[in-house]
């Protein structure tokens, strides 16, 4: 299956340092069609209002965390229930580990990150690009 | 009959404060061999104790780590976010712009070029993770601040008299010398003067 790089990628990070960067590596990748939330709130109205194919987000974030909004996007409507959700964090414990897989996610990234292990993920959830 | 408890005028530890307090119950427990004058001599000692420590802890000032050490180190952790924040816009903004240009030059080099850019960006993840570290320092510097707030409200309530009298220096307690009090990092942007102002400042040497 071939992967559509026009789809609409949502990336989650409270620091905008971090949203720059996944930006600019997607756009390295060829993922141009990129929208931006701070929080997992603001987050959630965005996946309310349009159709998203990859969610990145981080977790550590407030009003709501990542987890949380992980939690909220799994339990919204059908389209969500398997849309890939991949989690890039600083928080490295396994329990942390445990609790997102638990939540739902597809798959993990621990910051600080390269562009290697950004695209090597998302083919795991996404197939070869 | 046990030797009356001995104390000096400083340097207490909790094993002197436990061997008068032993000293008390045994003779309190062999009450029949003691007089009251014992006992009271043994409390006596415990009283200074305590009394010397509240002074200590009173000379060391804990209310000015709640309204001046802690605020003064949390500020300039909130300074070292902001300014690694806009750092790293700077340099994203210029990587933004080098990409630009490599795009046009095409070819070999521009490809290298890109590749190297892409590896500024990954760096620039720090900004994020310092971020979070410094977070985690301001937290844990706030519980301390918490307790020893609740310590010196203790001592306040439990031990008459506790004042912050103690504190004679005028609330500057810098106690280097001469120049070195000159010394002080970069200044809180609220605090420091501008580059116009020295300027003026100077002048008026003129």
């Amino acid at each position: 299956m071939t992967v559509d790089k026009n789809m609409n990628v949502l990336i989650v990070d409270d620091y905008t340092t971090m949203l720059r960067i996944i930006k600019n590596l997607l756009k390295q990748l060829g993922f141009t069609n990129v929208d931006e939330a701070t929080d997992g709130s603001m987050a959630l109205e965005k996946v309310k209002a349009k159709p998203y194919g990859l969610i990145i987000s981080d977790w550590n974030m407030e009003p709501m965390t990542g987890l949380e909004f992980l939690k909220q996007v799994r339990g919204s409507d059908a389209h969500y229930k398997d849309t890939p959700f991949i989690m890039v964090t600083a928080e490295s414990k396994t329990e942390n580990v445990i609790a997102a897989k638990q939540a739902g996610v597809n798959n993990y990234i621990v910051k600080p990150f390269n562009a290697e292990t950004l695209k090597t993920k998302m083919t795991a959830v996404l197939g070869e690009f | 009959m046990s030797e009356p408890a001995t104390h000096k005028n400083h340097g207490y530890g909790r094993e002197q404060v436990v061997q008068i307090i032993n000293s008390v119950i045994s003779k309190v427990e062999n009450n029949e061999t003691v007089s009251k004058d014992a006992i009271f001599q043994e409390l006596r000692s415990l009283q200074q104790i305590i009394e010397d420590a509240r002074k200590e802890i009173g000379m060391a000032r804990p209310t000015d780590i709640k309204d001046k050490h802690i605020p003064t180190a949390t500020d300039e952790l909130d300074a070292v976010v902001e300014a690694t924040a806009e750092a790293t816009g700077t340099i994203m903004d210029v990587c933004d712009k080098i990409q630009e240009y490599a795009a046009a030059a095409s070819g070999e080099y521009g490809t290298a070029i890109e590749g190297e850019v892409i590896k500024i960006y990954e760096a620039c993840s720090f900004q994020d993770i310092t971020g979070q570290r410094i977070t985690k320092v301001v937290s844990t510097i706030k519980t301390i601040e918490e307790k020893v707030d609740k310590l010196v409200k203790v001592l306040s309530q439990q031990l008459p008299g506790h004042h912050h009298e103690e504190d004679t220096s005028g609330g500057d307690d810098d106690t280097r010398q001469g120049d070195e009090r000159l010394l002080n990092g970069p200044q809180m942007a609220d605090q420091a003067i501008s580059q116009d102002e020295i300027d003026k400042l100077l002048s008026e040497f003129d």
